[in-house]
């Protein structure tokens, strides 16, 4: 179980949405960087489609009611929380920690950790991991490991690293270092009821849970029949170029002739009114070449939707099924997740290239 | 003809409701593999499939696009399946296999077959006590009672969904009632209310803002998330709103 502190500045439960109902007008919804939340969801032995917690710029806290296993992907967070163990044959995910395998006093070590989270260290460079088949030991927050030795007693977990959350300890995440969305997977998943076969909150529709709120108690699934937490960790990357690839159409002919290379001509601005709906753009306006309304037709996730003002729309995963705008191309589902994670002020540019952009 | 709508979404245009009901409803019926997403519109039907051959089923879309222009006798749609026709999805064998799809969920219901053109009618029973039932009869410059004769008197069709889950745009209004939105929408409009804009009348799914001329209530409900289908209506549903 695990109780929200503090939600952030938003806060919601996510999986890969709702799939096979967008002709009743029901929004696929699903996190909204799926690439991020499958990778926590593996990284803790869960199926991809397990519900995690999508974290709107951190800033939560989340108080772990009973010990549990998780990672934490995307937008890369200072965390502070118990210190990192790994899979292997470490302290069991059925029968939660072994007594050889104690963590780190929680409650004392937030306090003492301050009210600011202590940045830890992130993504690959400084990790601590154990390999190999020997249980981890951990104690008071000293890792055996001889990197472990070195870091901060209360701190320890890391994106990207499958970590053990003892029973009563609370976890802090700060600000993101880049990006925007920071996803906490659990071994188990989180259990709440199914909304039409999604536990996704739907911020269009309503459908699914309410965000998370302070006092939000949260179920965490069973383990059983999970596959064993086998990973260390996965690199985490440096920030992808915010370039979005897209693919013409369907109504590019509805713009002017160079609409499309004008698209690409210039970065556009993230706005401030930015959310799980779709990152709204200021820029170069669009020239239509057609007058009058098209009629209200399907919608994909990543269609670039021009409305009047000529300012493009990328819609996320919240978007809804049907639209009334023309759509002048489709951001290719691979940088689906680079759009999720720009911040409102970012810049981003457009491509038609197929090929992967290069830093 | 048919456009492409990113790398998974094929957008085929229709030109007419009647159409795209149709392309629809033979979707559903023949459920061709991997297609996670069949959303009709007026002069649309967006089919998504993600993990598709995207040339063969742009090329068994276009067979039954000219089909379904084109009707015929009834039936011949559905007989035009072919032993080996790549999109059944009684032949499990796709060269290229669909990619799994997210979630658990099952993407086609058994039983889920479009009532486009079907036999059966809903029938709605209305409350008529809508805020906006005096204005609306002004405006169309009769008495309250046509209006409430008009809009019982004809067969709706559900034209297509959207704007909220089970918000369906009915379509088959008298022109007499064919109105402009509110100048101003509501904040809330509750769960059931019974309205029209333009060419279309709906029914209220859940409690939601609107801008719809409300004419009043029914209790039948018509959204249900845990009833399997969650709506009353889909694409195709034939719908008779009459005096409760």
């Amino acid at each position: 179980m695990i109780e929200v502190l503090a939600p952030g500045p938003y806060a919601t439960v996510q999986d890969l949405g709702r799939h096979g109902y967008a002709h009743l007008g029901v929004p696929r919804s699903g996190a909204a960087d799926e690439a991020s939340l499958r990778l926590g969801n593996r990284l803790v032995g869960n199926p991809e489609t397990a519900a995690g917690i999508e974290l709107t710029y951190g800033g939560a806290r989340l108080k772990f009611h009973s010990g549990a296993w998780v990672a934490v992907t995307g937008a890369p967070c200072p965390l502070t929380g118990p210190s990192p163990t790994t899979g292997g044959s470490g302290p069991s995910p059925e029968a939660g920690p072994s007594p050889t395998t104690v963590g780190p006093e929680p409650s004392t070590d937030a306090e003492a950790a301050g009210p600011s989270p202590v940045p830890v260290e992130t993504g690959r460079r400084t990790v601590p991991v154990e390999t190999g088949r020997s249980p981890v030991t951990v104690e008071a927050g000293r890792s055996s490991g001889p990197v472990g030795a070195r870091r901060p007693p209360t701190l320890g977990a890391g994106m990207n690293v499958p970590f053990w959350v003892p029973a009563g300890s609370e976890l802090r995440f700060g600000a993101p270092i880049w990006g925007l969305r920071t996803y906490l997977a659990v071994r188990g998943g989180i259990a709440v009821e199914p909304v039409l076969g999604s536990r996704s909150t739907d911020s269009l529709s309503g459908l699914g849970p309410a965000p998370l709120r302070q006092g939000t108690v949260l179920p965490v699934g069973g383990s059983g029949g999970l596959v064993e937490i086998s990973v260390d960790l996965a690199p985490a990357g440096e920030p992808p170029p915010a370039v979005l690839r897209i693919v013409p159409g369907p109504r590019d002919d509805w713009f002017a002739p160079d609409a499309l290379a004008e698209l690409c001509a210039e970065p556009y601005e993230v706005s401030q009114d930015s959310n799980r709906v779709g990152v709204r753009l200021r820029g170069r306006e669009l020239t239509r070449a057609r007058e009058g309304e098209l009629p209200s037709e399907g919608m994909v996730t990543g269609a670039v939707q021009v409305p009047p003002s000529g300012q493009p729309i990328v819609f996320l995963a919240d978007h809804p099924p049907t639209g009334g705008y023309p759509v002048i191309g489709v951001v290719r589902e691979a940088d689906l997740p680079i759009a999720a994670q720009l911040r409102p002020g970012d810049s981003v540019r457009f491509t038609l290239r197929p090929g992967r952009p290069r830093t | 003809m048919i456009r492409v709508a990113g790398e998974h979404g094929l957008l085929v245009e229709t030109g007419s409701l009647a159409v795209s009901h149709r392309l629809d409803a033979v979707l559903r019926a023949t459920r061709p593999a991997g297609v996670v997403e069949v959303v009709p519109g007026p002069e649309t039907v967006l089919v998504v499939a993600p993990g598709a051959d995207q040339g063969r089923l742009r090329s068994r879309l276009d067979e039954l696009l000219g089909e379904a222009l084109d009707p015929g006798e009834p039936g011949k749609v559905l007989e035009s399946r072919k032993p080996g026709d790549a999109l059944d999805s009684r032949r499990p064998a796709e060269p290229v296999e669909p990619r799994k799809p997210a979630g658990s969920v099952e993407y086609w219901k058994p039983g889920e077959v479009s009532s486009g053109g079907g036999p059966e009618v809903v029938v709605i029973p209305v409350v008529y006590d809508g805020e906006d039932l005096d204005s609306v009869a002004e405006l169309a410059g009769m008495s309250v009672d046509d209006v409430i004769a008009r809009h019982t008197g004809r067969e709706l069709v559900v034209g297509w969904l959207g704007f909220a889950p089970g918000f369906a745009y009915l379509t088959g209004l008298d022109p007499a009632l064919h109105l402009p939105r509110l100048a101003t929408p509501r904040t809330s409009v509750p769960a059931g209310s019974v309205a029209i804009a333009g060419p279309y009348s709906a029914i209220y799914p859940t409690a939601s803002p609107g801008g719809w001329r409300l004419l009043g209530r029914t209790a039948t409900r018509i959204w249900d998330v845990d009833a399997d289908p969650p709506s009353l209506f889909r694409p195709g549903t034939r719908v008779r709103f009459e005096p409760a």
